[in-house]
């Protein structure tokens, strides 16, 4: 193919083959034994330590730490793992300069953190490459339990009530288990089909089966599966997307960032991927950042992500934006989209200014326009396809304690429900401990 | 996950790693809390007689040694024994082992060196439920100057004496705290065997000064403007113990008394370590005081771990590396290696040049591109290079094949032979001929 960055449109195979290959390697390379030790030797195995609490799955992590200094990287993931079975993605994928790297006492001391993130991958990883499941599962209890989704809440729900030993069927509307581990994250998060060969180590437990294209409320009903089981898990996280409310969205080459993503993340050859000369993405959330550098890492010319606040409220972390601006992609804050123009296929798009005042973001009469061959719509998802006899809280399902919903027997935890932050390592906890609130109701009643 | 049951003289603990006799056992908040992190057992900080308390310093009972980014490498206190009244302890004793009946607690005990002290005190705790008692003849500060803790331990008669009495007057087992106070550990430990002792522990702490303060001249820690000798452990005594333990495990007139170890062990490994040179279980100071009560769990699962790779049981570990502690004479002189030097793994710091070149036996070559080879015919094979590279694995030592030529020597390796056949010694035993 011939395109380059400058060929106008959307089109495929802007770059020579081999930079795809470099683009979407491993973002941050794993450590080697002799820079985990490095790592981890300069842990203080804090007391209380502040990292631990501030993991949402509450991670031992200076226990694991010391378990990676005192050469037992195997302790360290079955410390990691008891707490969070999907450690190894989270390791990835957590926003940890948010979370427990950025509370780290060395981070508050000298701004230089322990590498939390990358050790827990050193030592997840040093497991899992050996193929070895270190929990094995408690005698059946001839219960059954019914998880919906199979995304980061639903795996973890699953594989902690399948190690109670229960049996679990997990359904899912997509092809492929993982959610968003293998539809959203980043490609360059977790390459090398990691969010499958996570999967497939997890299934080692042994009493999951999984359903894949079977979609609640199409294929199945939740009815029918309160009648087939003894409790249902839904982890169906938000399957709709926000609209733009802009005039022209409807245009071609104007799409929700999300599908964008998906489809990269399924394509195995990048190269055949099209993508616009001019990208404007809209939103100010991992989403944007996430579609707006992989647009740059396809080949585009000019990306730019527009947010319609101020800087300091975009959800992106400022690790994110500057990972985005190193990549060469132009932040604008403070515009909302006003009108999308082209003929048939957007061409520009105009925005207005925006004034934050005390009734809330008002549009300033001044605008502005950025030329776009693609637009990506970033700006949120929403819970859609839920059964509807579940009471909601605001847009999410309403859950009390450990997710139980306003049904008996129905819990939920997770993006699609109220009260989490909608990250990976969240939903983790939240089917975690939702797993654990079915096993302790389901033995009560036993 | 391993068996780490343990069966110490016939002390049971779920772990073979307990707390030494220090502060982290000196009351029952801290041992109640000890034991639900995970240790094993306990022996109680040391008790004295009954009478008026102990006194301690008030300023600084601490001296430290750090190594880079202030890891606590060693550690110095002139601390006595416990300075709360034996009542409130024997309370606290009984108490505890009530609630952790399957948790090990052994009761450290000083008192002056007669008869009727070491009668009374074993008396006096009786009815305590503990496990066993342990004699506290090691501490070389304050305590020794009034003729205990070290005092005694220098002395094999007095060590003898004492183990006697207590044999006599408890039916206890009894485990004799040896101090490495001496120039040599064995005649101690003999004399505590000869006395009846079920066991000994070791080491006690080490005679030692820390540092110098520069400014006002006196030694650390500095109680107003002055210092004196503390007892030394954690990190930097390790090798000190190792070596004491091994004696002990090895002659063959204490080869057998169970011995519990003591001195640095901070991780799974040094417990290993402790275990494999004929420890039958470790006690923990220093580790517990520099990071807490939580440290014991990763000491647990690095050892299950470790037994579990080597298909190993815990016994099978114990003592494992006692015959191959052996004397120098009985190393074998026709083992010869040669230092590798990994060239992909090595960054070029030219730190074993330095070290080879102005130290050693100038048998590295630096060449264009700091490339640093081994020159073969200069190589003693001392493995200095190895030490102060700091890439591990990047220099290595190999073994010459029999019959391979050893271009130093220009001799050809030769089968297994040591010093005492040796034509160099005068001593050699002559083959018969
Ligand atoms: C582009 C993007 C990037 C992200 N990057 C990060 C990141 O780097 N770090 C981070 O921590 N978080 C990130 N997140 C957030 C994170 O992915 C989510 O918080 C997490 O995946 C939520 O897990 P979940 O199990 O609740 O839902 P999901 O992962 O969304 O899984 C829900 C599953 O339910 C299935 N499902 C939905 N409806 C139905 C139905 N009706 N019937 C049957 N099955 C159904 C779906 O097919 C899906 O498999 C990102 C999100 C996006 C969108
Ligand atoms: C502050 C302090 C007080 C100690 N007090 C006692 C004691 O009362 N009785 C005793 O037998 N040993 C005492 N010890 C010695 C320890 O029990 C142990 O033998 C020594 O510290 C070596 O082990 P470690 O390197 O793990 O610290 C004390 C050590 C320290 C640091
Ligand atoms: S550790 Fe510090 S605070 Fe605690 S008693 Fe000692 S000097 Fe005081």
């Amino acid at each position: 193919m011939t395109n380059s960055q400058l060929t106008p449109g959307v089109v495929p195979g802007r770059l020579p083959a081999a930079a795809y290959r470099d683009h979407f390697a491993d973002k941050e390379p794993a450590f080697d034994r002799h820079e985990a030790q490095v790592a981890a030797d300069r842990c203080y195995f804090c007391h209380d330590a502040p990292c631990m609490t501030a993991c949402p799955t509450s991670i031992d992590i200076p226990l694991f730490i010391r378990q990676i200094s005192t050469g037992t990287p195997e302790a360290a993931a079955v410390t990691i793992w008891s707490q969070n079975i999907l450690g190894g993605m989270c390791g990835r994928v957590c926003p940890t300069e948010q979370l427990c790297e950025e509370v780290c006492v060395r981070e508050v001391a000298e701004g230089k953190p322990v590498e939390i993130g990358r050790l827990q991958r050193y030592a997840t990883d040093s497991v899992m490459a050996k193929g070895v499941h270190p929990f094995a599962r408690a005698a059946r209890t001839g219960k059954t339990v019914a998880v919906v989704g199979a995304g980061p809440a639903g795996l973890s729900a699953a594989h902690r009530l399948a190690m109670h030993g229960h049996d679990v069927t997990i359904y899912d509307a997509r092809r492929k288990a993982g959610g968003l581990n293998e539809y959203g994250i980043a490609a360059y998060k977790a390459p090398n089909d990691f969010a499958q060969a996570e999967i497939d180590w997890l299934m080692k437990i042994g009493g999951i089966t999984v359903k894949t294209g079977k979609s609640l409320g199409r294929d199945i009903s939740l009815d029918e599966l309160r009648k087939a089981h003894d409790a249902v898990f839904l982890g169906i996280g938000l399957a709709g997307v926000n609209a733009l409310r802009a005039e022209g969205e409807e245009k071609a080459m104007v799409r929700d960032a999300v599908d964008f993503i998906a489809e990269l993340r399924q394509a195995a050859d990048k190269s055949v991927l099209p993508i616009g000369r001019d990208v404007v993405v809209i939103g100010g959330g991992m989403t944007a950042v996430d579609a707006a550098v992989q647009s740059k890492l396809l080949g585009a010319e000019n990306v730019t992500i527009v947010y319609r606040r101020t800087q300091d409220k975009m959800s992106a972390s400022d690790y994110e934006q500057n990972h985005a601006a190193s990549k060469g992609v132009r932040i604008i804050t403070g515009a909302a989209p006003l009108r999308v123009h082209g003929d048939g296929a957007v061409r520009e798009i105009e925005f207005a200014y925006t004034i934050e005042g005390p009734d809330g973001l008002a549009l300033s009469s001044e605008t502005f326009v950025l030329k776009a061959d693609q637009v990506f719509k970033a700006i949120g998802q929403s819970l859609e396809g839920q059964p509807d006899a579940l009471k909601l809280e605001g847009r999410k399902i309403a859950v009390t304690g450990a997710g139980r919903t306003s049904l008996p027997g129905v819990w939920a935890g997770g993006d699609c429900a109220a009260g989490g932050n909608d990250l990976t390592v969240t939903a983790v906890a939240e089917g975690r401990d939702a797993a654990e609130d079915i096993h302790a109701s389901l033995m009560a009643k036993a | 996950m391993a068996d780490l049951t343990s069966n110490f003289i016939g002390i049971k603990s779920p772990n073979p790693f307990w707390l030494a006799s220090a502060p982290p056992t000196d009351k029952e908040y801290n041992v109640r809390r000890a034991f639900e992190a995970g240790w094993g057992g306990v022996v109680w900080k040391t008790l004295g007689s009954e009478g008026p308390p102990i006194v301690n310093v008030s300023g600084p009972r601490y001296g430290a040694i750090w190594g880079s980014d202030r890891r606590l490498m060693g550690l110095n206190n002139i601390e006595l024994i416990t300075d709360r009244p034996l009542e409130v302890n024997l309370r606290e004793i009984k108490s505890v082992k009530r609630d952790y009946p399957d948790r090990a607690l052994v009761i450290s005990l000083m008192v002056p060196c007669d008869e009727e002290s070491w009668k009374d005190i074993l008396k006096r705790i009786e009815d305590t439920e503990a496990d066993g008692v342990e004699l506290n003849f090691g501490c070389p500060h304050g305590m020794a100057e009034r003729g205990m803790g070290s005092a005694v331990g220098q002395v094999p008669e007095y060590i003898e004496m004492v183990t006697r009495w207590v044999k006599q007057y408890s039916r206890m087992p009894c485990i004799v705290k040896l101090t490495p106070n001496v120039t040599s550990i064995l005649p101690p430990a003999m004399a505590a065997k000869r006395g009846g002792a079920d066991a000994v522990s070791l080491i006690n702490t080490v005679k030692s000064i820390t540092n110098v303060d520069l400014d006002s001249f006196s030694p650390f820690p500095m109680i107003d403007g002055k210092g004196s000798h503390g007892g030394y452990c954690g990190p930097a005594v390790k090798p000190i113990a190792l070596n004491m333990v091994g004696e002990i495990a090895r002659h063959h007139e204490t080869h057998g008394l169970p011995i519990s170890g003591i001195g640095g062990v901070t991780t799974w490994r040094d417990a290993a370590e402790f275990l494999a040179m004929g420890s039958g279980n470790v006690q923990v100071c220093t580790a517990a005081m520099t990071y807490g009560f939580k440290v014991v769990q990763e000491m647990i699962s690095g050892l299950s771990q470790y037994l579990d790779s080597k298909d190993m049981a815990l016994d099978d570990l114990i003592g494992r590396a006692v015959p191959n502690f052996v004397e120098w004479q009985d190393l074998n002189l026709n083992y010869v290696t040669k230092a590798r030097i990994d060239q992909d793994a090595c960054i070029k710091c030219g730190r074993c040049y330095a070290a080879c070149e102005d130290t050693s036996h100038q048998a590295i070559a630096m060449k264009p591109g700091r490339v640093f080879e081994v020159k073969d015919d200069e190589c003693v094979a001392c493995n200095l290079c190895v030490n102060v590279c700091p890439v591990e694995n990047c220099i290595t030592m190999e073994k010459l094949p029999l019959g391979a030529l050893d271009e130093r020597t220009g001799r050809k390796v030769e089968p297994y032979a040591n010093w005492t056949t040796h034509p160099n010694n005068p001593m050699a035993v002559k083959a018969a001929e």
